[in-house]
C-alpha cells in the first residue's frame, strides 16, 4: 500500500524516471513518510490507550532495594519500555541516585532507555523484520547491561558533583488516572500529539537521508569504501560517525533501511544505528550538570567499544 | 487564588505547559497565581522525576509531559 503510494506520487504524479536517482529517493521518501508515521501514530494511541507507558517515578520505586543484578535486569528492561525526554536525565539521574540505586544500574537506565523503546522497536519490524529487530535488540539490551557493569568498576561516585549527595526527594502523590473511556482516549491522543511532536524532526530527517542515500549513492562505491563484511574500519568508522550525528531511535530507522539496502553490511549498520541514538553531544552536556567529565569520557568510550564490538560480532557471525 | 507551580529545568515542553496554564486561566478568567520552579533541588522536593510537573496550592496533580488542554480547565475550575 506505502509502495504504490511512493509510486504514484514519485512516477505518476511527478513523472519521475523509475530507473533515475530522483525518481528512487522520491519514492523511498512517500513511501517511508506514509509508512512511519502511520505505525507512530497507530502504535503510541494503542499504548496510550492502555496507559502501558512507565513513568520513570515507578521504575525508581520498582528498582530500589533489589539485589544488584536484579536491580540491573530490570532498570535495563524498564528502560527499554519508558519513554523520557532527555531533559529529564537530570533529575532522574538525581532521583536514582537518592533512592540508593547503584550507579552502575542507573548508567544501564540511561544506555537502554534512549537506544530501544517500544515505538521504534515496533517501526522497526515494520520496515527492517524480526530478524534485525531481535538482533539489535539482544544487542542493545547486552550493552547496557554489561556498559553499566563496568562503568561501576570504576567507582563513578567519586565524579558525582557534590550537590546530588544532597537533595532530599518528597513523595509524591501520584494523580489518580481519568479511566473511563473518554478520559482514556484524550490522554492517547495527547500522547499522540506529544510524541510525535517531539520526535516528527527527527524521522523526516532520518527519512530525508535515508532517500538521498537510496537514490544517489552508488551501489559500487558502498561495497568498495563501508560494503564488504571485510572491511574492519568500516565500524569504528560508523561508531564515529555517530557521535556528532543525533537522532532519536525512531529517526535512524530509515537510514538504516537504505544502507542495508545498498548492501552495507548488518553489523556496521546496527554499530551506526547504537551509535546515533546513544551517543550524542547534546545529552553528554546535560548530563555534565551531575557528573564530571572523567566519567562522562568514561562513558563514552565504554560505549563506542561495545558498539565497535557488536558491529564486529555480528559482521563475523553473518559470514 | 490558585497559586500554581509549574515545574522544570527549563526544556521547551515545560515553558509550553506554563503558556497553556496562562492562557485557560485568561480564557476563563480566573485569577491564578503561576510560579515557574526551576532548581532542580526544588523540583526533587515534590517527588517529581520527569518534567514538566504541576503543583497546585502545594500539591502534584501532574508530571512527565505537556498536560492536555481538558486536564489544565479541569484543575482550574476544581
Amino acid at each position: 500500500m506505502f509502495d504504490q503510494l511512493g509510486n504514484w506520487v514519485a512516477f505518476t504524479l511527478l513523472g519521475l524516471d523509475p530507473q533515475g536517482a530522483a525518481g528512487a529517493a522520491v519514492q523511498f521518501f512517500v513511501m517511508d513518510t506514509a509508512k512511519i508515521f502511520f505505525m507512530l501514530v497507530t502504535v503510541i494511541y494503542i499504548m496510550g490507550l492502555l496507559r502501558a507507558m512507565l513513568s520513570p517515578e515507578k521504575v525508581r520505586d520498582y528498582v530500589r532495594g533489589k539485589p544488584k543484578w536484579m536491580a540491573r535486569s530490570s532498570a535495563v528492561t524498564l528502560g527499554a519500555v519508558t519513554p523520557f525526554c532527555s531533559c529529564s536525565s537530570v533529575p532522574l539521574f538525581i532521583g536514582f541516585v537518592e533512592a540508593g540505586i547503584p550507579l552502575g544500574v542507573t548508567f544501564s537506565f540511561l544506555i537502554a532507555s534512549p537506544m530501544i523503546n517500544e515505538v521504534a522497536v515496533v517501526i522497526l519490524i515494520g520496515i527492517l523484520g524480526w530478524e534485525l529487530t531481535l538482533m539489535y535488540v539482544a544487542a542493545g539490551l547486552t550493552v547496557a547491561y554489561v556498559g553499566g557493569m563496568i562503568m561501576e568498576r570504576f567507582k563513578p561516585e567519586r565524579w558525582v558533583e557534590a550537590y546530588v549527595w544532597k537533595i532530599q526527594m518528597g513523595e509524591m502523590a501520584q494523580a489518580k488516572p481519568d479511566t473511563s473511556l473518554a478520559g482514556r482516549h484524550r490522554y492517547a491522543w495527547n500522547e499522540v500529539r506529544e510524541i510525535v511532536g517531539r520526535l516528527w524532526k527527527w524521522v523526516v530527517a532520518g527519512i530525508a537521508v535515508g532517500a538521498l542515500f537510496h537514490g544517489y549513492v552508488p551501489e559500487e562505491w558502498v561495497t568498495e569504501h563501508l560494503g564488504g563484511k571485510d572491511n574492519w574500519l568500516a565500524v569504528p568508522g560508523a561508531v564515529l560517525l555517530g557521535v556528532p550525528l543525533y537522532s532519536n531511535a525512531t529517526g535512524v530507522i530509515p537510514v538504516a533501511e537504505a544502507m542495508l539496502g545498498k548492501g552495507v553490511a548488518i553489523g556496521t549498520t546496527l554499530a551506526f544505528m547504537m551509535s546515533i541514538a546513544t551517543l550524542s553531544l547534546p545529552e553528554m552536556i546535560i548530563l555534565r550538570k551531575v557528573i564530571k567529565w572523567p566519567a562522562l569520557a568514561l562513558y563514552a568510550g565504554i560505549l563506542a567499544t561495545a558498539f565497535m564490538l557488536v558491529g564486529w560480532g555480528f559482521n563475523l557471525l553473518s559470514h | 487564588m490558585k497559586n500554581i507551580k509549574v515545574l522544570g529545568t527549563g526544556c521547551a515542553n515545560c515553558k509550553r505547559t506554563l503558556a497553556l496554564i496562562e492562557e485557560a486561566a485568561k480564557a476563563k478568567g480566573i485569577d491564578i497565581e503561576l510560579e515557574k520552579i526551576e532548581d532542580i533541588g526544588a523540583i526533587m522536593g515534590y517527588g517529581v522525576m520527569s518534567t514538566p510537573g504541576v503543583v497546585i496550592d502545594g500539591e502534584v496533580v501532574h508530571a512527565g509531559g505537556v498536560p492536555d488542554r481538558k486536564k489544565v480547565e479541569g484543575w482550574l475550575s476544581a
